[in-house]
């Protein structure tokens, strides 16, 4: 594995790992699949067998657990109201599986399942067609008003509802690219400095203290990118409620 | 072996950094990936024939995560903190029940208590008035008897000074017959005496 320091783009290739074909169409488990099979193994192992002694006073990672539930609620309750409660587990879900996707993602040699625009943008296209959906479902045509912000002058509603019809179309593209964005290019940027260090460390006494630098830079940019994994999960849940603010209340501009 | 355009600009711009020999081994190693996975040779995440094994691996992973959120964890974390704010809830009701009762013991104490001490003033005071009329009664009969005594002494007092007063003139006369005689050498009969002292004595 020499070489991966060297190639940045080596990290995101999906490697077959047990080859599977229906009708012609690669359905293989992959590198890919093995880690949204360990991120979902973490994820619920670790929100199951932190909570199972159902503690009175919680330990710490009950209490993590516990955190992560309430910190998810109040974000939803403040984003969509009460009555967008009933999208808890949604959110919740997203928010857990993104999050330690992206904190698997950081430990060396592991695949990060973010850092694939499929991926995000299917998790992106959920959201926004659970909004679609709910919306519709609920409110009929009435869900239309989501692109009539009320208090705007007639002469300025054309514009103005086309300029919302384009930023709601834009929403899966942000969210999804955003969050692959973010993680693909943090890793990069880690490899490359990283690679740097390997590739210095060759070049004898003065490469050796030549790569001091990238290394500081690659140490700072992993406390970075730990930052950056937690932030971006967390942006994803909080225009998750954003949006689904809009299927509850769609007239509440 | 698969050098890509990809893989091809990459390595030519990590190539300013790292010399020709870990060139190659990148070549190496890519290209082995590239023959156990997919070698369409497009930058790996936007390889789009991996989108339906992703998509459906994803669908399965975070379906089944779904699933257990919604239907295992969220419903036990919720159970969790609902038991304990029904606990703590519960606790701060007891609390103050515990505290109402200790006021009411509280209020129940001061109130016997006041009763106690105003039952004992009560007692202490008919005690007193008691003392005091059963003090002045006895000081008034004593003070009688005192009285009486004193004016019965009074009145002996005045008896015995009668008496003396009236015993003053017979021993005057004895005095007087007895100087007499011692200066006169002579008797001098009791009258006389009896008047002249009678006499001196009203001068």
């Amino acid at each position: 594995m020499a070489g991966d320091k060297v190639d940045p783009v080596h990290q995101f290739v999906v490697n077959t790992i047990v080859p599977i074909h229906i009708g012609g169409i690669d359905f293989s488990f992959t590198n890919a699949s093995l880690f949204m099979v360990a991120t979902l193994a973490v994820a619920a192992g670790f929100l199951y067998f932190t909570t199972s002694k159902r503690s009175l006073v919680p330990g710490r990672m009950q209490s993590v657990s516990e955190i992560s539930y309430e910190f998810i609620a109040s974000m939803l309750r403040e984003g969509a109201g009460s009555s967008g409660m009933k999208f808890f587990p949604m959110v919740f879900s997203l928010f857990m599986f993104i999050l330690t996707a992206n904190m698997l993602g950081m430990v060396p040699y592991f695949f990060t399942i973010t850092s694939q625009i499929v991926v995000t943008f299917a998790l992106a296209l959920f959201v926004i067609g659970t909004v679609l959906f709910y919306g519709f479902y609920k409110h009929g045509l009435g869900f239309l008003n989501v692109f009539v912000p009320s208090g705007v002058p007639g002469i300025l509603l054309p514009l103005v509802v086309s300029i919302e019809i384009i930023s709601f179309l834009s929403r899966p593209i942000s969210l999804s690219v955003r969050l692959f964005a973010n993680m693909l290019a943090g890793h990069i940027t880690l490899k490359v400095f990283a690679g740097f260090v390997a590739s210095l460390g060759t070049l004898g006494a003065l490469g050796i203290g030549g790569a001091v630098l990238p290394l500081i830079m690659t140490v700072a940019l992993t406390g970075l990118e730990f930052l950056v994994a937690f932030l971006q999960a967390y942006v994803f849940a909080v225009l998750t409620c954003m949006y689904l603010n809009d299927a509850v209340h769609p007239g509440g501009h | 072996m698969f050098v890509t355009a990809a893989y091809a600009q990459s390595t030519t711009t990590e190539g300013a950094e790292t010399h020709d020999a870990a060139a190659g081994e990148v070549h190496t190693e890519t290209g082995v990936a590239n023959e156990g996975g997919h070698g369409s040779g497009v930058f790996p995440p936007f390889d789009t024939s991996t989108f339906a094994s992703q998509l459906l691996w994803l669908a399965i992973t975070f379906g089944l995560f779904y699933i257990l959120m919604s239907k295992v964890i969220m419903p036990r974390i919720a159970g969790i903190l609902e038991n304990r704010n029904d606990k703590i809830a519960q606790d701060l009701d007891e609390a103050s029940r515990s505290k109402a009762e200790a006021d009411a013991a509280i209020a129940a104490y001061e109130q016997e208590l006041a009763a106690a001490k105003a039952k004992g003033n009560a007692i202490a005071s008919t005690a007193r008035d008691a003392a005091k009329t059963k003090a002045a009664a006895e000081r008034a009969a004593i003070e009688a008897s005192l009285n009486d005594k004193i004016s019965a002494a009074e009145v002996r007092i005045a008896d015995i000074k009668t008496k003396a007063l009236a015993d003053v003139g017979s021993i005057a006369e004895d005095t007087a017959g007895a100087v007499v005689e011692l200066l006169i050498g002579g008797k001098v009969s009791k009258a006389e005496i009896a008047i002249a002292v009678k006499a001196s004595a009203s001068s």
